[in-house]
């Protein structure tokens, strides 16, 4: 691998009798965000937990930002950041002391790990806060912190476990705006989620894996196209040519158009060439459109028809 | 983004000790905030050495004063472990199963180190505690035959002592699921460990069975060599046990809390 990204071939890792993550590849390149998409219990922290060298894989190949993972986890850890689930900032000691803390962790000297903090705290808007005991933060304030703790370092890739979890739509914005700017420093970053919305915001590609597996992977607008479900929406200019444009999407994809009052018409069609067949026919016969779409589906119904019925409920908790 | 430097893997025994005195700084940090397991090192032994003071001291050794030169080496070893036994698992333990140990698994430091801070920072609360409670003790009418030396000699010895005891307890605490399952073995510990031992009376003055845990006691050779050393007459023996048995403790209580800590689950 030429850059400072990650890649995964492979991995297997077992915990006692259930296979927890059974030969997933992935990988990014440098300043790229990717997207691990997975209903809960899919295996989403298994595989980022063994990119930050926390977990040893029972099978697979592992390098980050370069380095091999399992021949030389030091190397990793010092390119990497790791967030958690559960926030891994000190709740005892104040914002600036834990930002301090990981920078003498980190061979900072004093000063140096002082001015740091002093850095980061301004950067995620903790500077009234930054004297304060953690315990006394928010759930938003404490996401800010556990992020900028892990850029004290200054890493090359960073990786965030459910970044989002438990943090209300606004401070969800406010965090995938940093996650953002990280990438466009040249950060690479692999959070996971189980919220579409967050991977088709935040990621430039995604991987969606469930049981262990990967079920699909691409930009979010192949994965749609992957699972299919194509609509064409058909409005003529003259509500007249309505009937003769009906029967067109019916010659053409062999079934009859459902008529929405928005939209004019509305037809699954298999694919592109679908499409441009009714182009050319509404052209031979003159009929003007006002509105002519080739509709990929939302995120959404991709992700159902790709996880099938288990993610049903998180997806109308999220839509909700 | 360039990297700054890049190390050897391997461990760095320095870098280890300046990030374990990091880490132990954290460790103390939270004791100012929450002094309660110094004041528990503290008060506990002070409450034993009052209460055994005047139930036996009479009875055992025919005047208060008499028994307090033999009860107090006792509460000093008492004291040197209490402070950190059952804190440092505790902490350990809430520090597994929130996310900071997570944290410092992805940094580049030996994992030793978080371990190991937490027990320097325990040295410096037995130490606290030592000074503490020779003041209690004096005022209870102790004092040490052998002088300053002896005084500093046992008060060592005590602190070695806790030190490798404290590494059954993070061992205890990397083990355990919960905090307060930690709390819980750790006051089982201390009972028979502490209590069933020299520390009221010699082990021959008591019955068979007791007597034979008593002998192999590892705290009963840390008071016998405490209270000869304050008595001023000190026996190589018991010195020579106590050392002993340190080493023992450390030897395998920190290899293994190191491996079940570093152990990438």
């Amino acid at each position: 691998m030429a850059d400072k990204g990650f890649e995964i071939e492979g991995l297997v890792r077992k915990f006692g009798r259930t296979t927890a993550v059974d030969g997933v590849s992935l990988a990014a390149h440098r300043g790229q965000v990717l997207g691990l998409l997975g209903p809960n219990g899919a295996g989403k922290t298994t595989v980022i937990r063994v990119l930050a060298t926390l977990l040893r894989p029972d099978a697979g190949r592992v390098r980050v930002a370069g380095i091999d993972a399992l021949r030389d986890p030091a190397g990793v850890r010092r390119r990497i950041a790791f967030s958690g689930q559960h926030t891994s900032v000190d709740e005892e000691l104040t914002g600036r002391s834990n930002l301090v803390m990981i920078g003498r962790l980190l061979d900072r000297g004093r000063q140096d790990a002082r001015r740091r903090a002093g850095e980061l705290l301004s950067r995620f808007g903790l500077d009234e806060a930054a004297d304060r005991p953690v315990s006394t933060y928010s759930g938003g304030m404490r996401r800010r912190l556990d992020l900028a703790v892990g850029l004290v370092g200054r890493p090359e890739v960073v990786f965030l476990d459910e970044p989002s979890a438990g943090l209300d739509p606004g401070k969800r914005d406010e965090l995938w705006r940093m996650v953002r700017e990280l990438a466009q420093d040249g950060v690479t970053v692999l959070l996971t989620t189980q919220y579409l919305k967050e991977a088709d915001a935040l990621a430039d590609e995604i991987t969606v894996i469930d049981h262990g597996r990967l079920i699909a992977s691409g930009v979010p607008a192949d994965l749609k196209r992957q699972a299919g479900g194509h609509t064409v929406v058909l409005r003529p200019a003259d509500a007249g040519d309505l009937d003769a444009a009906a029967a067109v999407v019916a010659r053409v994809t062999g079934r009859e158009p459902s008529r929405s009052h928005r939209h004019g018409l509305v037809a699954p069609v298999a694919g592109e060439a679908e499409f441009f067949h009714i182009a050319a026919r509404l052209r031979e016969l003159g009929i003007d459109v006002g509105e002519f779409a080739f509709r990929l589906p939302s995120l959404d119904e991709v992700f159902l028809r790709l996880t099938g019925a288990t993610a049903t409920g998180h997806v109308a908790e999220e839509a909700a | 983004m360039t990297t700054p430097r890049t190390r050897t893997a391997g461990p760095r025994p320095l870098a280890t000790l300046r990030h374990s005195l990091v880490l132990a700084r954290r460790s103390l940090g939270k004791t100012t905030r929450n002094p309660g397991p110094v004041v528990n090192g503290v008060v506990t032994p002070a409450l034993f050495m009052i209460l055994f003071l005047y139930l036996f001291g009479r009875p055992v050794a025919g005047s208060t004063a008499q028994y307090a030169q033999y009860l107090f080496p006792g509460i000093l070893v008492m004291g040197a472990g209490l402070a950190g036994m059952v804190s440092t698992g505790t902490a350990i333990n809430l520090d597994l199963r929130n996310g900071v140990t997570d944290r410092f698994r992805s940094l580049p430091i030996s994992r030793t180190a978080p371990l190991l801070g937490s027990v320097l920072a325990d040295v410096l609360r037995y130490l606290i505690a030592v000074v503490i409670l020779f003041a209690i003790g004096t005022l209870l009418g102790f004092h040490a035959e052998g002088g300053a030396p002896a005084a500093l000699g046992a008060a060592g010895l005590a602190i070695l002592f806790g030190f490798c005891l404290s590494w059954l307890t993070v061992l205890i605490g990397v083990l355990v699921r919960s905090a307060e399952a930690v709390t819980a073995f750790s006051f089982i510990a201390f009972l028979p460990l502490q209590l069933g031992s020299s520390l009221t009376g010699p082990t021959d003055t008591l019955p068979g069975w007791l007597r034979a845990w008593a002998d192999i006691n590892p705290v009963t050779h840390a008071m016998d060599a405490c209270r000869a050393l304050l008595n001023g007459t000190p026996e190589a023996g018991s010195v020579g046990r106590t050392l002993l048995w340190s080493a023992v403790l450390f030897a395998t209580c920190c290899p293994l809390a190191v491996r079940a800590y570093g152990r990438q689950e």
